[in-house]
């Protein structure tokens, strides 16, 4: 019994979605009696290959090739796959990022395996079942798919497990399959990337505000709230079709699902369409001026009042809880 | 220029989400079933691509017969024509694996699907059919330009994009921004009647995987409110009880 676990880089260096999904790797390979190899593509400091150790890898396959520096799924699908060969992996386990996303599938198909993505617990493996919890209807149900294949791969969602900490030693072993010209044909062009912002997929806190804020020109309030508190900014739909905000904020059945821990949603109705990107918020705070908002059933906590006078005293009173 | 759209059959986005059978079952009673959301910015983007006589496109679903209306739909966007492969889809990789055995039989330029299905959620399909007809896959694009054999395309990535640059046939998931959803006319409307929809047989494949059961989110309390001048309350509330901050 072995789980392979993919460790995606991001300019040499892992974010917690990884050494959550390593964690969660390690879950599963100490209930199957198995270990964990971990699979690093790309050019990663020695120092962040050596801390997957501290969440449970005992090995990490470490693939540098210069043809390989920024993602291309057909060819890391390869790799990947071949290493899952190579280690003999009954599990393959990822992140369910944007990358994760574009990859998992077709290791699936290479491998023949069965997929389950957005997991949001370890698997269940009761009467000989396999089977493993997932989002579904946009995060108004689970599914407990079942994997009937030989090897199975599981996309972790963002948040849903944590990171675990352990002790254990890792080996770095190189590995350096061959890769085809065919699987390099997208070539990547430019990456744009906002280092200062927090990702809203990988958020831990959010902060979210909606039509009632009346325009672009008040988001100060909803940036500073923000910062203060080292979380990302998300909006509803129509604040996004209006190009107040951009697309890749936007959250609900149509925009991206989150699970943060906590959604503090300012000016926003709640409607089914929004809630189902973001009900499965761990706490749920809810600034409206109208006490008849459906949000307010979904949330945990809440402030009937006026945005422009509210966020501001919470900005003050954050200010003063922080010192 | 001939793009394959790939379509599925979703419950309106309005829909509450029930279970039957023990919770083994989707609950389609009184569920108004719509072309995914996603799928319409793949059709629509697809359409502005063959604008001007440029090109045509082929809406394709693995569905039973029931997901006819909703292909009526896409043709009454403005899709040319149709197929339907004949299966309740089971998984993702069952759907994939039919929808690249079709493409095998034409010379589609590329296949468009949307980011994920409202329903299972998967974001599986696109890149499954990449994989199987061994091309590139881009999933979760924003932007698609195509000069007739190269297309540039801007993906999400966290906190950013990445622009990529494909030459031949690829498979693509759009999302949000790709296109603005078109709306049918009534011409389109009218026409969708007589455009050709073409259903055959799937073909089989080994089983993966299968859905279980379903379970719905246990339902939250009720709301603690907090008076509006006293938001250091809230603060507090939020590092003593929920320990968030
Ligand atoms: C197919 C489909 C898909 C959709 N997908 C999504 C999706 O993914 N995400 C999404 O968000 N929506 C989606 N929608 C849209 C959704 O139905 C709602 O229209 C939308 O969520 C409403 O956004 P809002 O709450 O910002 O605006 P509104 O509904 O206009 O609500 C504004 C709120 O602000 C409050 N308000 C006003 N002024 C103030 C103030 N000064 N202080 C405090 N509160 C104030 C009001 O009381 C009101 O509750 C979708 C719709 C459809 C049909
Ligand atoms: N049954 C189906 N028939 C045709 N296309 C589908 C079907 N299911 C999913 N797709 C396509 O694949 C995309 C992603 O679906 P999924 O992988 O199920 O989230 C959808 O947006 C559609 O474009």
């Amino acid at each position: 019994m072995s789980v392979l676990v993919y460790v995606e880089q991001v300019d040499g260096k892992f974010k917690k979605s990884v050494f959550e999904a390593v964690s969660y790797a390690k879950a599963i390979a100490d209930n199957q009696g198995g270990n964990l190899t971990a699979i690093a593509i790309g050019n990663v400091d020695e120092s962040e290959l050596k801390a997957l150790g501290n969440y449970g890898a005992s090995k990490v396959l470490n693939v540098t090739n210069d043809q390989l520096k920024n993602f291309v799924n057909q060819a890391y699908a390869s790799i990947i796959a071949e290493a899952a060969k190579k280690e003999n992996a009954d599990i393959v386990v990822l992140s369910n990022s944007f990358s994760g996303k574009g990859l998992a599938p077709r290791i699936a198909v290479k491998l023949k395996a069965g997929l389950v993505d957005g997991a949001v617990e370890l698997p269940k493996t009761d009467g000989g079942k396999f089977s493993v919890k997932k989002i579904a209807f946009s995060g108004k149900a689970f599914a407990i798919t079942e994997l009937t294949s030989a090897v199975k791969i599981i996309a972790l969602n963002p948040n849903a497990f944590g990171v675990k900490e352990t002790t254990g030693n890792i080996t770095i072993e190189s590995f350096s399959p061959e890769v085809k010209a065919t699987d390099l044909t997208a070539i990547v062009k430019e990456i744009v990337r906002a280092t200062n912002k927090i990702s809203l997929p990988d958020a831990e806190l959010v902060v979210s505000a909606g039509r009632g804020l009346k325009g672009p020109e008040n988001w100060g309030m909803i940036e500073e709230l923000a910062d203060l508190l080292g979380a990302a900014t998300a909006c509803s739909k129509p604040v996004s079709d209006a190009d107040w905000r951009p697309h890749s904020e936007h959250v609900g059945q149509t925009g991206i699902a989150i699970s943060p821990n906590l959604y503090i949603a300012i000016g926003i109705s709640g409607a089914i369409q929004h809630l189902a990107g973001v009900s499965s918020s761990k706490v749920i705070v809810v600034i409206n001026k109208d006490p008849e908002a459906p949000f307010f059933k979904v949330a945990d906590y809440g402030i009937v009042g006026d945005a422009f006078e509210v966020v501001p005293k919470l900005i003050e009173a954050l200010k003063a809880h922080k010192g | 220029m001939k793009i394959l759209v790939c379509i599925s059959n979703v419950p309106d986005t309005t829909t509450k989400i029930t279970f039957t059978n023990d919770n083994t079952q989707f609950n389609t009673a009184g569920v108004q079933f719509i072309v995914n959301p996603y799928d319409e910015i793949a059709l629509s983007r697809a359409i502005e691509l063959c604008e001007g006589g440029k090109g045509t496109v082929t809406v394709i679903n693995v569905g039973e017969s029931q997901t006819e209306p909703t292909i009526r739909k896409a043709l009454a966007i403005g899709a040319d024509d149709a197929v339907r492969i004949n299966a309740a889809p089971r998984d993702a990789y069952f759907t994939a694996y039919q929808i690249a055995e079709y493409a095998k039989t034409t010379d589609f330029d590329m296949i468009l699907c949307g980011r994920e299905s409202i329903d299972y959620n998967g974001s599986q399909v696109a890149a499954m059919i990449g994989e199987f007809l061994d091309i590139p896959s881009i999933s979760i694009i924003k932007k698609l330009d195509y000069d007739g054999s190269t297309a540039t395309i801007e993906r999400e990535i966290e906190g950013g994009k990445e622009i990529v640059s494909v030459s031949g046939k690829f498979v693509a998931s759009c999302a949000e921004g790709t296109a603005e959803p078109k709306i049918p006319n009534m011409r389109g409307i009218m026409s969708a009647r007589t455009k050709p929809l073409q259903a055959i047989e799937a073909k089989e494949i080994e089983q993966v995987s299968k859905i279980d059961s379903f379970e719905t989110p246990p339902p939250r309390g009720t709301v603690k409110l907090v008076p509006a001048d006293e938001t250091a309350k809230l603060i507090d509330l939020l590092h003593q009880e929920a320990k968030v901050i």
